[in-house]
């Protein structure tokens, strides 16, 4: 099938997953925190979550990616020069992932800041009354809640970010995009490979749009549902 | 930060600017015509005319746009017909090729977008215009369409923002936009901050400028969801 190069392309199908799923856990980090600094106290964290977000949501994925992937590189073998470390290679998995998380967990921050305001402000307090320390309470109490209003938000996100992984192979990562192109031009059949790749893409987007409403009924279980 | 490379290179950043311009309003003209009338489709009772429409707007969303533009731009010329055919003129010019794919990615999305606003118009407005006689046609013209593209503005706005972001994918398929230049610039000097970061700073004024525009047209559009100003009472005498 697909002229010998189907498990290249499932090799590379791999990588894509392993990717999205890295930088999810990435963007998810950047996105807690960027939600707990925009609802601080403290104007400096707040200023920064916002510059963050507004900065990042203002240009291109493909940009911001190409700058990280270059820029890192050369800013880390600056560096390395002025501390006389040996060169530092960073591989294209982790500029790939570190810059997809960085951008998604500004989506996410803007996600997370609604979800986390849409739980019930006595929950915290009732918490804070018992004494409990501030990050149990964000941890117990606040952030099991919030899932639930998350989950429209996040669904959308991922689907995004599964579709945004098809650029890292701009910056050289072998996924299957890169495969499909490399098979392409030795079988001189462009239309099979990327028809193959985007049937993919679809499989994934549409198993990840089935298990996220599964999760979204799960974590709804119990709350009134208005009918008319 | 070497400014004068920066200077020297700026007419280059304003080509590239004009040709993400001209491929977002060339995308987008062509979206929103194709756009209304498939949301009317859309959310027609009639299944053949919904189905085909929801199938066409699942496929363009569900696939990543840069392997839509390789297939338009590098698939199509693996068939022999194609190349043939009368429409390999157009096919082999990567600016139809990029506006191809990137109308139809955004018509897909748009679609989504008008066919959301025009199920949630209030079933009283339909009503009422029924029952002062207008069907069909001038029932969308009149009633449905107004309210509906109102409605969405905010969602649209993000779509052509994002639509915007996207363009940079056309830097792939030869188009000199700002993404093309700055990788370009930066090949040159090997110069990351400065090259890619004015065309950050580009698309950063950009969006701005977009969600002013929309900004403004929700002002306009929009103006009876505005808070309401609270004016003191005051006293007839």
């Amino acid at each position: 099938m697909l002229y010998g190069y189907l498990p290249a392309i499932l090799d590379g199908l791999v990588l894509t997953l392993q990717v999205s799923a890295s930088s999810l856990a990435v963007a998810c980090l950047f996105g807690i925190a960027g939600a707990t600094a925009k609802l601080s106290r403290s104007p400096a964290l707040r200023g920064l979550a916002t510059v963050y977000t507004t900065l990042i949501r203002g240009m291109p994925e493909l940009v911001l990616m190409l700058l990280i992937f270059y820029g890192g590189q050369t800013a880390i073998n600056r560096l390395a020069d002025a501390q006389g470390w040996a060169y530092i290679d960073v591989p294209p998995f982790v500029a790939g992932v570190l810059t997809l998380g960085f951008i998604f967990g500004a989506y996410l921050t803007e996600t997370f800041r609604g979800a986390i305001l849409a739980v019930p402000r006595g929950q915290a307090e009732a918490a804070i009354a018992f004494a409990m320390p501030a990050h149990l309470v964000l941890w117990r109490i606040v952030l099991p809640q919030m899932v639930r209003h998350a989950l429209p938000g996040f669904a959308n996100n991922w689907l995004i970010m599964i579709k945004a992984t098809a650029l890292i192979s701009i910056i050289g990562l072998d996924d299957m995009v890169y495969r499909a192109g490399l098979a392409a031009a030795t079988t001189r059949a462009p239309f099979t490979f990327y028809v193959a790749v985007a049937l993919i893409y679809l499989a994934i987007t549409s198993v990840s749009i089935f298990v996220l409403s599964r999760l979204e009924a799960r974590f709804s279980l119990g709350v009134k549902k208005v009918h008319f | 930060m070497q400014w004068q490379i920066i200077i020297d290179s700026l007419p280059l950043y304003v080509g590239g600017l004009r040709t993400t311009l001209l491929l977002l309003a060339i995308s987008l003209a062509t979206s929103f015509t194709l756009a209304v009338p498939l949301a009317i489709a859309r959310v027609s009772a009639r299944p053949w005319l919904a189905r085909p429409v929801w199938f066409f707007t699942y496929v363009l969303r569900g696939t990543p746009l840069l392997v839509q533009l390789y297939i338009v731009y590098h698939g199509l010329a693996q068939f022999e017909a194609v190349r043939e055919s009368v429409a390999w003129v157009l096919l082999k010019n990567a600016w139809f090729c990029a506006w191809l794919a990137f109308a139809l990615n955004s018509t897909a999305y748009t679609t989504e977008i008008f066919a959301g606003a025009l199920k949630a118009t209030a079933v009283g407005e339909i009503e009422a215009a029924r029952s002062f006689g207008l069907s069909g046609f001038t029932l969308y013209r009149r009633i449905l369409l107004p309210s509906a593209l109102r409605r969405a503005l905010p969602q649209y706005s993000n779509e052509v923002v994002g639509l915007m972001h996207a363009t940079a994918i056309a830097s792939t398929v030869t188009l000199v936009d700002i993404t093309r230049v700055a990788r370009d610039v930066n090949s040159t000097f090997l110069l990351v901050g400065e090259s890619f970061g004015v065309a950050a700073t580009i698309y950063f004024f950009l969006t701005f400028a977009l969600v002013g525009v929309f900004k403004l047209l929700e002002r306009r559009y929009l103006r009876h969801l505005l808070p309401q100003q609270v004016t003191p009472a005051t006293v007839h005498a």
